[in-house]
């Protein structure tokens, strides 16, 4: 009854949790890859080129992009952020509640903190790579101006953990998913109309512009489109990102103590 | 070897806000045995479980397990201990291979490693022919044979089960009761807590009743069932409601009876000889039943309920 004979891997117990994620994604993927890769050419496609056609007959550029241009950016913000969403609300409540494959993962040597760094941790793989692929698909539409468009994947995977990181706290303590459809209805779906993501800040009406710096979903935007056509200034870049990144720490903190909480109280 | 016990509690105590699941329970587990913990819904046997499984905290009291303290090396005592919750919590959209060898990657067991034992556990819980099939097409004694797999894969020196065989058909459960004596005979240590007598007593060779959050009693099923009852129990049922009555004039017959809704209960030692002086009596019950004494009248003479109502 020796363990000796296993020779351990020494893995960081957080690294277990990304990988059993990861592995779980592996074994599940199949629908999800395909439309990684078509949704954004159909969306560029027809709000880009189509509605596009449009607004260049109407107004010409926005803020010195074409509309296909000035979308697409956008575009890899707001898939981010669905990601986050979509990886964190459902599926961990069933991991606490009804499928409670968390609480299996807690009676192993991992620690509630293991099992949510491994979860964001994933969450941000998903993003990262999810990120590449939008970066080769927006280039390809002729979308990407700067070198700095080489930053987006990363982008991609902070939006994500901004979002995801306080949604898994959240959902850590439901005890049951009522309140997740109103967060999507009035959270999710107004915050990708209405972050800048299809018209500028300007189209607003002025008392309404400094509004729009409290929607997270804003500052992903306008990060994507900083590193697409590599403008914007240094100090709007560094609020943004502030913005993102206490967004996310604020969030582990959160899950860190509702995982406890949940798991081995 | 040493003789210290293989997991030690003392004065362990759970709260949860006002509400106290534990209240303060002490016992010693000696490696290679098999204990249990008896007592109804709610008496306090998961949150103990949870504790003695280094997952929860105790809220006070002293916790030992493996010579090891939970408070600081939970990860390293967990890593020891196999659990086998009431719920199966297994990966229903995954096969039945998948779900022990992912699991086992918690416990950092290298992938080869991984998959031998994987399809030797297979093997022990007869699941080898639904390796590939998902966990949503199994039956319920399947999937809670699978969750003892999966407590197994980083070969545990103690397995913890709690409620193991409720929901499952008699057959189930007496196939599961066979794997879990072939455990013990490999030499691992098993606590099991359940609301079955019957099970309690196949399975345990020392336990403990709770109620309440306190342990009522502790030992062997056998010296539990000598201690707090007669040899015997004559059951009897009248087909009235009137059974105050009737306790009165049956008193004289029995050490110590109990009224229950739907029966009487006479402690004896020779059940035959009390029918024979009923009948002497003109007592006519409409049916009558003599059976040796179970946990069941331990935990009746002790809280005055019974176990499963």
């Amino acid at each position: 009854m020796s363990n000796a004979l296993d020779t351990p891997l020494g893995r960081p117990r957080w690294q277990r949790s990304w990988w059993y994620h990861a592995k779980y994604y592996a074994q599940t993927w199949r629908g999800s890859v395909a439309s990684t890769v078509l949704f954004p050419i159909f969306y560029l496609s027809a709000l880009g080129v189509g509605v596009g056609h449009l607004v260049s007959a109407h107004t010409g550029l926005v803020q010195g992009q074409t509309y296909l241009h000035f979308i697409a950016p956008s575009l890899l913000a707001t898939t981010a952020m669905q990601l986050g969403e979509g990886e964190s609300l459902w599926p961990v409540l069933a991991a606490v509640k009804w499928i409670r494959s968390y609480h299996a993962a807690a009676a192993t040597p991992l620690e509630p903190e293991d099992i949510l760094v491994g979860k964001l941790a994933w969450v941000v793989t998903r993003a990262f790579v999810t990120g590449i692929v939008y970066t080769v698909v927006i280039g390809a539409f002729g979308a990407l101006q700067s070198w700095w468009c080489l930053t987006l994947p990363f982008i991609g995977g902070l939006i994500a953990l901004a979002f995801s990181a306080p949604l898994v706290a959240f959902a850590a303590r439901a005890q049951s998913d009522g309140s997740f459809t109103t967060i999507y209805r009035f959270g999710f779906v107004p915050m990708f109309l209405f972050s800048a993501t299809f018209y500028p800040v300007s189209a607003y009406p002025g008392y309404l512009r400094p509004l729009v710096q409290f929607v997270p979903l804003y500052h992903g935007v306008a990060l994507a489109r900083a590193a697409a056509f590599g403008e914007g200034s240094w100090g709007a870049i560094a609020l943004h990102l502030t913005f993102l990144v206490v967004m996310a720490i604020a969030g582990v903190v959160w899950g860190r103590r509702t995982m406890r909480r949940r798991l081995v109280d | 070897m040493t003789t210290s016990p293989i997991l030690e509690a003392h004065e362990l105590v759970k709260s949860f806000g006002d509400l106290t699941a534990v209240k303060g329970v002490s016992f010693a587990i000696e490696r290679g045995e098999s204990f249990g913990f008896l007592g109804p819904n709610g008496a306090g046997k998961t949150s103990t479980m949870r504790m003695i499984s280094a997952v929860s905290q105790p809220s006070s009291g002293s916790l030992s397990i493996l010579g090891l303290d939970p408070r600081t090396h939970g990860p390293e005592i967990r890593g020891r201990l196999g659990v086998v919750p009431q719920e199966d919590t297994l990966e229903l959209e995954l096969s039945v291979r998948l779900n022990l060898e992912m699991f086992g990657r918690y416990f950092d067991i290298p992938r080869e490693v991984l998959r031998e034992r994987a399809s030797e556990l297979l093997e022990f819980t007869q699941l080898s022919e639904r390796a590939n099939d998902k966990v949503d097409n199994l039956s319920g004694g399947m999937k809670r044979r699978l969750t003892i797999a999966r407590a197994l894969i980083n070969r545990p020196e103690i397995l913890i089960l709690d409620e193991p065989t409720t929901g499952l058909d008699p057959q189930a459960r007496h196939l599961l009761w066979e794997r879990l004596y072939r455990l013990k005979r490999e030499g691992v240590t098993l606590i099991i807590t359940t609301h079955y007598m019957d099970e309690a007593e196949q399975l345990c060779d020392r336990l403990v009743v709770m109620d309440h959050g306190s342990i009522v009693a502790q030992g062997p099923p056998r010296e539990l069932i000598a201690r707090h009852s007669t040899r015997e129990v004559v059951e009897l049922r009248f087909g009235t409601d009137s059974h105050d009555e009737l306790r009165d004039r049956l008193t004289p017959f029995a050490q110590r009876i109990e009224t229950l809704p739907d029966r009487i209960l006479l402690y004896v030692d020779e059940g035959d000889d009390t029918l024979r002086e009923l009948h002497a009596a003109g007592i006519t019950p409409t049916s009558a039943l003599v059976r040796r004494s179970s946990l069941e009248d331990v935990f009746l003479s002790l809280t005055g309920r019974t176990l499963v109502d």
